[in-house]
Parts: structure tokens; sequence; C-alpha cells
């Protein structure tokens, strides 16, 4: 993660660099595209509307509250995962990665037929009064659903090259596995949770389909920032090219937030950061 | 009041029995794979065996029958046996002080009073002035002096080692074996090593470990004096021969003579050991003759210093030339040489 020292050998052929760069214009340049296209005259008025204001409270919000949910499943399911040694295991893994290989929109029907009106859980809700499909918390709990992976794959990967060895320190030194888990496990892999958290959080604010199909599009109630930019672009282009700017903008906060070098003391305690999608 | 321990451990072919006193202190040596960090391991609760029974003080850590699905387990965290290894493993998030408080606070004893005794056990280690550095800003021997306060900081019953020195540059392993001899002292603990000196300076008693197994115990000075295991001949720098006792010396099991002094009474055809130090052994291009003088025929397979004079190996035997004796008999591994020691120097003992 911190960049090398200037003037020691890297060691990657030219043709590796020259390739790298088309990558990485394939990403820049559809931002750029796009970033040219904004009406600045009208940016102000566009980005601060009642409906594009809404929207952007409503995102921010829920995707907060998805990412509290995240670190509240992930931690745990990522515990298992690294440190425990069951039947069954790699297929649990597979199965909590889904979320991240299944189209959003397919995440969303599998939601309505859970918590929907007629579905599996949601008619016992039903009965005791809680109605979650079409509401903000079918917002979050969207969210959550393909966040989820996020969390645990990153978390997963810094336990793994954490190692368990300073854990079997710990029990031997009289530490109780919860005080193991309080004291040892979770401040060694702290960065590794905290950018699982920040990633789970930009997935969160740029979800679409699994929203639209489990919570609908409800202004101020279920309708985030992406269903209001893909709102707008039917009537609006420049409203929808001002708002998907917004979005960029927070997208790279929170991802250069979470990819900052790491201060100085947490230095040789950082795990290798290992996120793979 | 003792420590005793009974474990197997099929998976790796290991099988050990132990006990320890309350104020012994005993190295494990043995060859690499012998199983002496599974026997930690398994001590420690870090490793559960198929089969076996531990008891420390009183308490059960283990009792594990054949066939029989629930037995007694402690975690390790109950057991009272703190872990030592070759790594100093010091929590890099927090301060030297407070990784040796980490055992009080576990304890459940308060912030300060923990904070009170974790500088108590880095003052006993010399580490007083560490106290708020990070692990990564200590070298290796001051984070292993720090893991050494902090392993006694948790008031083990029995404390393990894992080559505590093997890591350590050799300026810092002097004085952390200086520093282990002195906590030692007086505290019950099991310190595995390669080092025959660790086992000279710290350990009351030696346990050879072999292929899983206890191959020979003793005291320490007296094991390595009259080693019986090749291994442990090795670490005490001797030439081992085992064979058959007859009236003059030893017959081995190729049918080389050997003849030596018998140590003490030995009956004729019982199985002994023949056990020389290489600097005993004189090399020569021919035969040497004249009694009582033992005289074989080697082939060189290595040479290497050895303190200021060449170690001459050949297959399992070994001696001592200066190096101006090695050159002027062109040793060179493959040559075929004469190996010549006399019989006063050998001792022949029971096996």
């Amino acid at each position: 993660m911190n960049p090398r020292p200037v003037g020691t050998y890297s060691g990657i052929p030219r043709w590796v660099v020259a390739i790298a760069a088309v990558g990485a214009l394939f990403v820049l340049l559809p931002l750029a595209a796009m970033a040219a296209r904004v009406n600045w005259a009208k940016f102000i008025p566009l980005v601060t509307s009642e409906a594009s204001l809404t929207a952007l409270g409503l995102s921010l919000r829920t995707a907060a509250a998805s990412t509290v949910l995240c670190v509240l499943f992930g931690v745990p399911l990522a515990l298992v995962l690294a440190r425990g040694g069951f039947p069954g295991q790699r297929l649990l893994r597979s199965f909590v990665l889904l979320p991240l290989v299944l189209p959003p929109v397919v995440g969303g029907i599998a939601l309505l037929y859970t918590f929907g009106r007629q579905g599996l859980l949601g008619r016992s809700l039903e009965v005791a009064g809680i109605q979650i499909a079409f509401s903000t918390t079918a917002v979050v709990l969207a969210q959550t659903f393909v966040a989820l992976p996020f969390l645990v794959v990153s978390l997963e990967g810094a336990l793994r090259s954490a190692g368990s060895r300073y854990e079997a320190v710990a029990a031997t030194l009289g530490a109780r596995p919860t005080t193991v888990l309080r004291r040892v496990t979770v401040p060694l892999v702290l960065p590794g949770l905290a950018s699982g958290a920040v990633l789970s959080f930009a997935r969160s604010l740029g979800e679409f389909g699994a929203t639209l199909t489990f919570a609908g599009s409800l202004q101020g109630v279920t309708r985030t920032l992406p269903l209001e930019i893909y709102l707008q672009r039917e009537t609006d282009a420049d409203a929808a090219v001002a708002l998907s700017l917004v979005l960029v903008a927070v997208a790279v906060i929170v991802v250069g937030l979470s990819y900052r070098r790491p201060a100085a003391g947490t230095r040789s305690s950082a795990p290798e950061k290992r996120v793979s999608p | 009041m003792t420590f005793t321990v009974d474990a197997s451990v099929a998976a790796r072919g290991f099988e050990v029995s132990l006990s320890l006193g309350p104020a012994e202190t005993v190295a494990v040596l043995g060859p690499n794979g012998a199983g002496k960090s599974t026997l930690l391991a398994v001590i420690a609760g870090l490793l559960r065996p198929d089969t076996g029974r531990a008891q420390l003080d009183g308490k059960l850590l283990f009792d594990l029958q054949q066939g029989v699905q629930a037995g007694t387990w402690t975690a390790p965290h109950r057991r009272g046996t703190a872990l030592l290894a070759q790594e100093a493993l010091l929590f890099p998030h927090l301060s030297a002080l407070e990784n040796v408080a980490f055992g009080p606070r576990s304890a459940g004893v308060p912030k300060g009073e923990a904070r009170e005794a974790a500088r108590h056990w880095l003052a006993e280690v010399g580490a007083a002035d560490l106290a708020a550095r990070r692990p990564d800003e200590l070298s290796g021997g001051q984070a292993q002096r720090v893991a050494v306060a902090r392993a006694l900081a948790a008031n083990p019953q029995v404390l393990l080692l894992d080559e505590p020195m093997a890591a350590l540059d050799i300026h810092a392993a002097p004085l952390l074996r200086r520093l282990l001899k002195r906590v030692l002292a007086g505290r019950r603990a099991i310190i595995v090593t390669h080092d025959v000196l660790d086992a000279y300076m710290l350990a009351d008693r030696v346990i050879v470990m072999e292929q899983g197994r206890i191959t020979e115990e003793g005291p320490t000075r007296a094991l390595l004096r009259r080693p019986r295991s090749s291994f442990a001949a090795g670490l005490a720098g001797l030439n081992l021969v085992s064979g058959t006792v007859t009236s003059t010396g030893i017959r081995s099991a190729e049918g080389l003579e050997f003849a030596g002094l018998h140590d003490g009474p030995l009956g004729e055809g019982q199985a002994g050991v023949a056990a020389f130090p290489p600097s005993a052994v004189s090399v020569f291009l021919s035969e040497a003759h004249g009694s009582p003088r033992n005289s074989f025929k080697v082939t060189v397979t290595d040479l290497e210093p050895h303190g200021d004079q060449i170690r001459v190996r050949a297959g399992e035997l070994s001696a001592d030339v200066t190096p101006a004796a090695s050159a002027d008999l062109s040793l060179a591994p493959g040559l075929e040489v004469y190996f010549v020691v006399k019989a006063a120097a050998v001792a022949i003992y029971p096996a």
C-alpha cells in the first residue's frame, strides 16, 4: 500500500505499464466525458433542488444504516469463515459471496419473496403488524444484501493474513475468547475492517436494482440518489448528469478515505488489504 | 504438587509421557519434526491430543480416553500455561507496558494495578525504559525480553518456551539466556531448544525427543557426558557407536571391533555404546598398527571449520585435525582414510 521509495528497482516491463495506462483510461474517460456534459450554469440549482436533496439525504442515511448492519453481521461471518473449521464452510462462503455476482434485481426479487406481504417471513411479520417491503427499511435491507459480501471478503482476507498466532498467545496468557476478540483480533484487523466497511458503504450508496425491485421508488421514502438519477434521465438529462457527478464525488471521497496511507503508528500492524471485487 | 502429562496424537505419531516437579526446568532437545512443539501445543491447550491425561497442581487439564466421546478438556485460557515462542509476538497495537499488562488484565486485575504489575515485570527483565515503546520500535532482543515479562506477568504455573533464542542474533541471544537463567530459577518451565548451551545453563533435566517419542532423559550433565542416542551424542559433540559389549570393548552391528575402557562392570553380549570425542581421533592415509589402538577405514564425507580445527566427517563419525594436518593429508570429500583412536579415549557403557 505504501509507495515504493524512489530509485528502487520495480521490475515492471514497459509494455505492462502501457496496458495499465489503457486500462486506467477506460475507467477515467467515461467519467471525464460525463463531467464534460455537465451544465455548470445550472449545476447548483439542479443538485440543490428539493427532490435531489431528499434523495441524497435518504441515500446517505440508508447507506450508513446498511453499513452498520454489514459490520454487525459481517464481522461474525468473516470470523467464522476465516477461523472456524466445520463441514459446509466452503458452501457457506459461496452463498455469502453470491450477491457479488448475482444481478441485484434478482436479489430484490429474492428479498421480496422473503419479506414481502406474501413472503416467507413477510406473512408472519404482517400478522405482527410489521410491513417491510416498499419502506425505508426495505431500502436498508436491499443495500445490506448486496453490500455484505464486500465486508466479509475484505475482513476475511485481513483475518487470514493476520493469522491466529496472536490469538493463541493471548489465550495462553489467560484471555477468554471474547477478550481475545475485543483486545487482539479486532484491533489487529481494524484496517481491513475499516476498508471493508467503507466499501460496503460505497456499494450501498450505489445500489439500484435490488432497491427498485424490493423497495420501489417513493420520493423521500425509498427513492435513493441512483433511483432519482435514473428517473431524471428520462425527463431532464442535465439534472441526471449533475447528480451523477455528485455521486462520483461522494464515491471518490469515500474510497480516498479508505485507501489513504495508514498512520505511522499502525504501519506494521496493518495487514495487507485484500479486496477482490 | 507436580505436573504430569500423558498424550498421544496419532496423526503425528506423537506419544509422550512426562512429569515435572514444582520448581523444575526441563529442556526438550531433538531434531526438527520430532514433536517438540507438538508437546508444548498439547500442554498449552492449542492442540487436542487423541488420548491422554494431564494434571497441573491438582487441576485437570485434559482427560481424553480412546472411544469416549466427551472427555475433560480445559480451555487454554484456564490452564495457567504461558507460551513464549521463537518470535516475541507482542501485540502490535499495544505498547510494551500494555502488552505485559495483558495477562493480569485478562485475569480481571484493575487497570492501574495491572500496569503496576507490568512495570514490575518490565523492571525484572531490565526493560523498564521500554515501557512506552510500540513493538515495532523494539529490536528483536528487546521484544523478546518484553515477551518474557509478559509471560511471567500472567503468573503461569508452567512456563512453556519454544526456542526463545532461535530468532535472535548472536549478541542478543546470550543476554536473553542470562535473563532466562535468572527468571527460571525456582520456576516450573519446559524449554524447547536446539542449543545444548540452553540445556546446560537453564535446565535441571534434559529430554531427547525423536520421531514423536522420548528416546532419552536424565540430568543434563549426566546425559551429555554419557549420551545413549546418536542425537544426544551429536549435541554433546561425541562420536557414538552402538553394538554389543565384548571383553575388550564393543562390537558394532557392522562387525567393527572397538577397544575401550569399560565404564563400570559390564556383561559380555549386552547392548552397549562406545563414546569418544572427535579430538581423540587422528587421521592417517595408511593403516596404523600398534595396540591398544582402534584403526578403521572410512570415507571422508565432509570437512567443516570447528573452532580453530577442521572437523573431518565420515558418515556418523568425525575427527578434529589442525588446518595444517588437513592440508598435508590433502583431505577432501571422497578420500579414503583411516581414523585412529586410542582405546583409552573410548568409554564403553550400557546402552
